[in-house]
Protein backbone atom coordinates (compact mmCIF):
# COMPACT_ATOMS: atom_id res chain seq x y z
CA UNK A 1 0.00 0.00 0.00
CA UNK A 2 2.73 2.45 0.91
CA UNK A 3 5.21 3.71 -1.62
CA UNK A 4 8.89 3.77 -0.91
CA UNK A 5 9.98 6.90 -2.69
CA UNK A 6 13.33 7.18 -4.42
CA UNK A 7 15.40 10.26 -3.64
CA UNK A 8 18.42 11.49 -5.54
CA UNK A 9 21.68 10.92 -3.68
CA UNK A 10 23.13 14.09 -5.17
CA UNK A 11 20.43 16.73 -4.67
CA UNK A 12 18.07 14.79 -2.29
CA UNK A 13 14.91 15.45 -4.34
CA UNK A 14 12.77 12.92 -6.19
CA UNK A 15 14.79 12.36 -9.42
CA UNK A 16 12.11 13.93 -11.61
CA UNK A 17 12.92 17.28 -9.97
CA UNK A 18 16.71 17.08 -10.44
CA UNK A 19 16.42 19.32 -13.49
CA UNK A 20 15.42 22.21 -11.22
CA UNK A 21 18.32 21.99 -8.80
CA UNK A 22 21.18 23.08 -11.02
CA UNK A 23 22.97 19.82 -10.22
CA UNK A 24 21.43 17.88 -13.08
CA UNK A 25 24.70 16.67 -14.60
CA UNK A 26 25.86 14.95 -11.44
CA UNK A 27 22.33 13.78 -10.62
CA UNK A 28 22.12 12.03 -13.98
CA UNK A 29 25.44 10.27 -13.53
CA UNK A 30 24.29 8.95 -10.17
CA UNK A 31 20.87 7.88 -11.42
CA UNK A 32 22.23 6.15 -14.49
CA UNK A 33 24.49 3.97 -12.35
CA UNK A 34 22.26 3.48 -9.32
CA UNK A 35 18.81 3.16 -10.92
CA UNK A 36 19.16 2.55 -14.67
CA UNK A 37 15.46 1.75 -15.09
CA UNK A 38 14.34 5.08 -13.63
CA UNK A 39 17.03 6.82 -15.65
CA UNK A 40 15.61 5.33 -18.79
CA UNK A 41 12.12 6.52 -18.00
CA UNK A 42 13.22 10.05 -17.17
CA UNK A 43 15.91 10.72 -19.73
CA UNK A 44 15.74 8.20 -22.53
CA UNK A 45 13.44 10.26 -24.69
CA UNK A 46 15.85 13.09 -24.20
CA UNK A 47 17.92 13.00 -27.33
CA UNK A 48 18.25 15.93 -29.65
CA UNK A 49 16.59 14.41 -32.69
CA UNK A 50 13.91 16.58 -34.22
CA UNK A 51 11.23 14.04 -33.33
CA UNK A 52 12.18 14.06 -29.68
CA UNK A 53 12.24 17.84 -29.46
CA UNK A 54 8.93 18.34 -31.19
CA UNK A 55 7.45 15.53 -29.11
CA UNK A 56 8.56 17.29 -25.98
CA UNK A 57 7.06 20.55 -27.16
CA UNK A 58 3.78 18.89 -27.99
CA UNK A 59 3.71 17.49 -24.46
CA UNK A 60 4.34 20.86 -22.89
CA UNK A 61 1.29 22.86 -22.00
CA UNK A 62 3.09 26.15 -21.56
CA UNK A 63 3.91 26.78 -25.17
CA UNK A 64 7.10 26.95 -27.17
CA UNK A 65 8.16 30.36 -26.00
CA UNK A 66 7.82 29.74 -22.27
CA UNK A 67 9.35 26.28 -22.61
CA UNK A 68 12.38 27.80 -24.32
CA UNK A 69 12.77 30.44 -21.65
CA UNK A 70 12.42 27.81 -18.94
CA UNK A 71 15.12 25.70 -20.55
CA UNK A 72 17.40 28.74 -20.74
CA UNK A 73 16.74 29.56 -17.09
CA UNK A 74 17.50 26.01 -16.04
CA UNK A 75 20.78 26.07 -17.92
CA UNK A 76 21.67 29.36 -16.26
CA UNK A 77 20.81 27.89 -12.88
CA UNK A 78 23.04 24.94 -13.60
CA UNK A 79 25.99 27.16 -14.56
CA UNK A 80 25.46 29.20 -11.41
CA UNK A 81 25.37 26.12 -9.22
CA UNK A 82 28.54 24.76 -10.82
CA UNK A 83 30.34 28.05 -10.31
CA UNK A 84 29.26 28.13 -6.71
CA UNK A 85 30.48 24.59 -6.11
CA UNK A 86 33.82 25.48 -7.71
CA UNK A 87 34.13 28.55 -5.52
CA UNK A 88 33.25 26.62 -2.40
CA UNK A 89 35.80 23.95 -3.17
CA UNK A 90 38.44 26.61 -3.81
CA UNK A 91 37.58 28.26 -0.53
CA UNK A 92 37.83 24.97 1.31
CA UNK A 93 41.14 24.08 -0.25
CA UNK A 94 42.63 27.51 0.35
CA UNK A 95 41.58 27.80 3.97
CA UNK A 96 43.42 26.14 6.77
CA UNK A 97 42.71 24.57 10.10
CA UNK A 98 44.73 25.84 13.02
CA UNK A 99 45.36 23.65 16.03
CA UNK A 100 46.91 25.60 18.83
CA UNK A 101 48.25 24.38 22.15
CA UNK A 102 48.28 27.01 24.86
CA UNK A 103 49.74 26.67 28.28
CA UNK A 104 47.24 27.64 30.91
CA UNK A 105 49.27 27.09 34.01
CA UNK A 106 52.59 25.49 34.62
CA UNK A 107 51.23 22.03 34.19
CA UNK A 108 47.93 22.50 32.42
CA UNK A 109 47.34 23.38 28.81
CA UNK A 110 44.49 23.49 26.37
CA UNK A 111 44.09 22.96 22.67
CA UNK A 112 42.12 25.36 20.47
CA UNK A 113 40.99 24.35 16.99
CA UNK A 114 39.89 27.05 14.58
CA UNK A 115 39.15 27.30 10.87
CA UNK A 116 36.70 24.42 10.76
CA UNK A 117 33.63 26.43 9.81
CA UNK A 118 34.08 26.22 6.05
CA UNK A 119 34.01 22.43 6.12
CA UNK A 120 30.40 22.14 7.28
CA UNK A 121 31.44 20.29 10.37
CA UNK A 122 29.02 20.41 13.28
CA UNK A 123 31.22 22.07 15.92
CA UNK A 124 29.07 21.11 18.89
CA UNK A 125 29.03 17.50 17.85
CA UNK A 126 32.78 17.46 17.34
CA UNK A 127 33.26 19.06 20.77
CA UNK A 128 31.20 16.25 22.27
CA UNK A 129 33.27 13.68 20.42
CA UNK A 130 36.49 15.19 21.76
CA UNK A 131 35.09 15.40 25.28
CA UNK A 132 34.35 11.70 25.37
CA UNK A 133 37.38 10.64 23.32
CA UNK A 134 39.83 12.42 25.62
CA UNK A 135 37.69 12.23 28.76
CA UNK A 136 38.03 15.95 29.28
CA UNK A 137 36.15 19.23 29.12
CA UNK A 138 35.45 20.60 25.69
CA UNK A 139 33.49 23.58 24.48
CA UNK A 140 32.75 25.77 21.48
CA UNK A 141 33.70 29.42 21.87
CA UNK A 142 34.07 32.50 19.70
CA UNK A 143 37.66 33.65 19.33
CA UNK A 144 38.94 37.21 18.90
CA UNK A 145 38.06 37.21 15.21
CA UNK A 146 34.52 36.22 16.20
CA UNK A 147 34.93 32.85 14.56
CA UNK A 148 33.95 29.68 16.31
CA UNK A 149 36.66 27.51 17.74
CA UNK A 150 36.71 24.35 19.76
CA UNK A 151 38.56 24.43 23.07
CA UNK A 152 39.72 21.10 24.47
CA UNK A 153 41.07 21.07 28.01
CA UNK A 154 44.29 19.15 28.51
CA UNK A 155 47.43 18.34 26.64
CA UNK A 156 45.85 16.45 23.76
CA UNK A 157 47.47 18.15 20.78
CA UNK A 158 48.66 14.99 19.07
CA UNK A 159 45.34 13.21 19.45
CA UNK A 160 43.41 16.19 18.11
CA UNK A 161 45.76 16.59 15.17
CA UNK A 162 45.38 12.95 14.21
CA UNK A 163 41.62 13.12 14.48
CA UNK A 164 41.34 16.30 12.36
CA UNK A 165 43.47 14.76 9.63
CA UNK A 166 41.30 11.67 9.58
CA UNK A 167 38.14 13.80 9.49
CA UNK A 168 39.36 15.88 6.55
CA UNK A 169 40.43 12.80 4.66
CA UNK A 170 37.01 11.28 5.21
CA UNK A 171 35.44 14.40 3.70
CA UNK A 172 37.70 14.20 0.65
CA UNK A 173 39.66 17.25 1.79
CA UNK A 174 42.99 15.81 2.73
CA UNK A 175 44.81 18.57 0.82
CA UNK A 176 43.59 21.16 3.28
CA UNK A 177 46.41 22.66 5.31
CA UNK A 178 46.50 21.97 9.00
CA UNK A 179 48.75 24.29 10.95
CA UNK A 180 49.93 23.30 14.39
CA UNK A 181 50.92 26.09 16.75
CA UNK A 182 52.46 25.38 20.09
CA UNK A 183 52.46 28.36 22.42
CA UNK A 184 54.42 27.57 25.54
CA UNK A 185 54.49 29.78 28.59
CA UNK A 186 57.21 32.34 28.26
CA UNK A 187 58.12 32.34 31.88
CA UNK A 188 58.99 29.03 33.30
CA UNK A 189 60.40 30.03 36.65
CA UNK A 190 61.55 26.67 37.96
CA UNK A 191 62.82 24.88 34.90
CA UNK A 192 66.33 26.00 35.77
CA UNK A 193 66.63 23.15 38.18
CA UNK A 194 65.67 20.71 35.46
CA UNK A 195 68.39 21.94 33.12
CA UNK A 196 67.50 25.56 32.33
CA UNK A 197 65.83 24.93 29.05
CA UNK A 198 65.13 28.64 28.42
CA UNK A 199 65.75 28.78 24.69
CA UNK A 200 63.21 26.15 23.86
CA UNK A 201 60.47 27.62 25.96
CA UNK A 202 60.62 31.06 24.44
CA UNK A 203 59.40 29.95 21.09
CA UNK B 1 7.23 28.64 7.25
CA UNK B 2 10.65 27.00 7.18
CA UNK B 3 12.49 29.51 5.04
CA UNK B 4 15.02 30.34 7.73
CA UNK B 5 14.67 27.24 9.85
CA UNK B 6 17.90 25.79 11.30
CA UNK B 7 18.92 23.38 14.02
CA UNK B 8 19.37 26.41 16.28
CA UNK B 9 15.60 26.85 16.27
CA UNK B 10 15.08 23.58 18.12
CA UNK B 11 14.13 24.23 21.75
CA UNK B 12 13.43 20.77 23.10
CA UNK B 13 12.97 17.16 22.16
CA UNK B 14 10.83 14.63 23.97
CA UNK B 15 9.54 11.13 23.35
CA UNK B 16 5.78 10.83 22.88
CA UNK B 17 4.14 8.35 25.25
CA UNK B 18 2.14 5.55 23.70
CA UNK B 19 -1.20 6.87 24.95
CA UNK B 20 -0.41 10.23 23.37
CA UNK B 21 0.74 8.41 20.25
CA UNK B 22 -2.74 6.90 19.90
CA UNK B 23 -4.34 10.32 20.33
CA UNK B 24 -2.08 11.82 17.67
CA UNK B 25 -2.81 9.06 15.19
CA UNK B 26 -6.54 9.47 15.78
CA UNK B 27 -6.22 13.19 15.17
CA UNK B 28 -4.33 12.61 11.93
CA UNK B 29 -7.04 10.25 10.71
CA UNK B 30 -9.77 12.70 11.71
CA UNK B 31 -8.06 15.38 9.65
CA UNK B 32 -7.17 13.14 6.72
CA UNK B 33 -9.74 10.29 6.78
CA UNK B 34 -8.11 8.39 3.91
CA UNK B 35 -5.12 7.73 6.17
CA UNK B 36 -7.23 5.35 8.25
CA UNK B 37 -6.33 2.21 6.29
CA UNK B 38 -2.61 2.90 6.29
CA UNK B 39 -1.98 4.72 9.54
CA UNK B 40 -0.72 1.59 11.35
CA UNK B 41 1.56 0.90 8.46
CA UNK B 42 2.84 4.48 8.37
CA UNK B 43 3.28 4.68 12.13
CA UNK B 44 3.54 1.12 13.50
CA UNK B 45 2.74 0.62 17.17
CA UNK B 46 6.33 -0.11 18.05
CA UNK B 47 7.72 3.01 16.38
CA UNK B 48 8.89 5.95 18.43
CA UNK B 49 7.30 9.33 17.86
CA UNK B 50 9.35 12.26 19.04
CA UNK B 51 8.05 15.79 19.57
CA UNK B 52 10.48 18.56 18.67
CA UNK B 53 9.46 21.98 19.90
CA UNK B 54 10.92 24.83 17.91
CA UNK B 55 11.07 28.59 17.65
CA UNK B 56 7.87 30.35 16.60
CA UNK B 57 5.68 27.68 18.24
CA UNK B 58 6.40 25.21 15.49
CA UNK B 59 6.19 21.59 16.61
CA UNK B 60 7.67 18.79 14.54
CA UNK B 61 6.77 15.15 15.01
CA UNK B 62 9.32 12.60 13.91
CA UNK B 63 8.75 8.89 13.50
CA UNK B 64 11.93 6.88 13.90
CA UNK B 65 13.98 9.98 13.21
CA UNK B 66 12.14 11.34 10.16
CA UNK B 67 9.80 14.35 10.31
CA UNK B 68 6.32 13.03 9.41
CA UNK B 69 4.13 15.96 10.30
CA UNK B 70 4.18 19.27 12.11
CA UNK B 71 1.89 21.88 13.53
CA UNK B 72 1.93 25.55 14.35
CA UNK B 73 -1.68 26.03 15.35
CA UNK B 74 -4.09 23.20 15.90
CA UNK B 75 -4.02 21.40 12.58
CA UNK B 76 -1.47 18.74 11.75
CA UNK B 77 0.36 19.28 8.46
CA UNK B 78 2.06 16.37 6.68
CA UNK B 79 5.70 16.64 5.63
CA UNK B 80 6.52 15.84 1.99
CA UNK B 81 8.38 12.72 3.12
CA UNK B 82 5.09 11.47 4.57
CA UNK B 83 3.06 12.61 1.55
CA UNK B 84 5.36 10.67 -0.77
CA UNK B 85 4.74 7.44 1.12
CA UNK B 86 0.98 7.72 0.63
CA UNK B 87 -0.06 10.66 -1.56
CA UNK B 88 -3.76 9.88 -1.94
CA UNK B 89 -4.96 11.10 1.43
CA UNK B 90 -4.76 14.85 0.99
CA UNK B 91 -6.57 17.63 -0.86
CA UNK B 92 -4.37 18.21 -3.89
CA UNK B 93 -3.87 20.87 -6.54
CA UNK B 94 -1.47 20.94 -9.47
CA UNK B 95 0.59 23.79 -10.92
CA UNK B 96 1.85 24.03 -14.49
CA UNK B 97 5.46 23.42 -15.42
CA UNK B 98 6.23 27.11 -15.59
CA UNK B 99 5.44 27.54 -11.88
CA UNK B 100 7.72 24.77 -10.63
CA UNK B 101 10.87 26.82 -10.16
CA UNK B 102 8.99 29.56 -8.31
CA UNK B 103 7.43 27.02 -5.97
CA UNK B 104 10.82 25.46 -5.34
CA UNK B 105 12.19 28.86 -4.41
CA UNK B 106 9.53 29.18 -1.72
CA UNK B 107 7.15 31.64 -3.34
CA UNK B 108 3.40 31.66 -2.76
CA UNK B 109 1.52 30.28 -5.74
CA UNK B 110 -0.21 32.72 -8.04
CA UNK B 111 -3.67 31.85 -9.32
CA UNK B 112 -2.77 31.68 -13.03
CA UNK B 113 -0.25 28.92 -12.26
CA UNK B 114 -3.19 26.91 -10.90
CA UNK B 115 -5.66 27.55 -13.71
CA UNK B 116 -3.58 27.21 -16.89
CA UNK B 117 -3.67 24.21 -19.22
CA UNK B 118 -1.04 22.20 -17.35
CA UNK B 119 -2.58 22.89 -13.95
CA UNK B 120 -5.38 21.10 -12.11
CA UNK B 121 -7.96 22.18 -9.57
CA UNK B 122 -10.76 20.00 -8.18
CA UNK B 123 -14.23 20.32 -9.78
CA UNK B 124 -16.82 22.39 -7.89
CA UNK B 125 -17.45 22.65 -4.99
CA UNK B 126 -13.70 22.14 -4.50
CA UNK B 127 -11.86 23.09 -1.33
CA UNK B 128 -12.59 25.85 1.15
CA UNK B 129 -10.30 28.77 1.90
CA UNK B 130 -7.61 27.81 4.50
CA UNK B 131 -7.50 24.16 3.44
CA UNK B 132 -4.08 22.52 3.70
CA UNK B 133 -3.26 21.29 0.18
CA UNK B 134 -0.56 19.14 -1.35
CA UNK B 135 0.91 20.71 -4.47
CA UNK B 136 1.75 18.54 -7.45
CA UNK B 137 3.37 19.64 -10.69
CA UNK B 138 2.55 19.06 -14.33
CA UNK B 139 4.04 15.79 -15.61
CA UNK B 140 5.54 14.93 -12.22
CA UNK B 141 4.51 12.04 -10.03
CA UNK B 142 5.76 13.21 -6.63
CA UNK B 143 4.34 16.16 -4.79
CA UNK B 144 6.64 19.15 -4.49
CA UNK B 145 5.06 21.32 -1.82
CA UNK B 146 2.47 21.69 0.91
CA UNK B 147 0.54 24.93 1.27
CA UNK B 148 -2.59 26.56 2.55
CA UNK B 149 -5.32 27.96 0.33
CA UNK B 150 -5.64 31.74 0.53
CA UNK B 151 -9.02 31.58 -1.19
CA UNK B 152 -11.35 28.72 -2.10
CA UNK B 153 -10.54 26.77 -5.24
CA UNK B 154 -13.70 28.15 -6.86
CA UNK B 155 -12.49 31.68 -6.13
CA UNK B 156 -9.08 30.84 -7.58
CA UNK B 157 -10.85 29.88 -10.81
CA UNK B 158 -13.08 32.95 -10.96
CA UNK B 159 -10.72 35.64 -9.65
CA UNK B 160 -7.62 34.15 -11.31
CA UNK B 161 -5.14 36.73 -10.11
CA UNK B 162 -2.99 37.32 -7.04
CA UNK B 163 -1.86 34.71 -4.53
CA UNK B 164 -3.86 31.51 -4.39
CA UNK B 165 -1.78 29.30 -2.11
CA UNK B 166 0.45 30.28 0.80
CA UNK B 167 3.68 28.32 0.77
CA UNK B 168 4.32 26.23 3.87
CA UNK B 169 6.83 23.55 2.96
CA UNK B 170 8.53 22.62 -0.32
CA UNK B 171 11.17 20.26 -1.68
CA UNK B 172 14.69 21.25 -0.65
CA UNK B 173 13.60 23.73 2.02
CA UNK B 174 15.21 23.52 5.48
CA UNK B 175 12.50 21.16 6.75
CA UNK B 176 13.08 18.79 3.84
CA UNK B 177 16.77 18.78 4.73
CA UNK B 178 16.23 18.59 8.49
CA UNK B 179 17.59 15.49 10.18
CA UNK B 180 17.72 14.34 13.76
CA UNK B 181 20.05 11.72 15.01
ZN1 LIG C 1 19.26 15.05 -8.19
Amino acid sequence: MLRSPLYCAVCSLPPEYCEFTGKLKRCKVWLRDAHPATYKILYDAEDDSVDAVSGKLAESSIGEEREEKLEKDLLKLQAKQENREQRELQMKLSSKVVIKREARTKKKSLVAISGLEVFEIDMKKLAKTFASKFATGCSVAKNVEKKEEIIVQGDVLEGVEKYIHALLEEKGLKDVKVEVVDVKKKKKPDTAAAGGDQSKSSK
Amino acid sequence: MFRKFTKEDVHSRSKVKSSMQRTLKAKLVRQYPKLEDVIDELIPKKSQIELIKCEDKIQLYTVDGEVFFFQKFDELIPSLKLVHKFPDAYPTVQVDRGAIKFVLSGANIMCPGLTSAGAKLPPAPGYENDTIVVINAENKVSAMAVGKLMMSTEEIKSINKGHGVEMIHHLDDPLWNFTVE
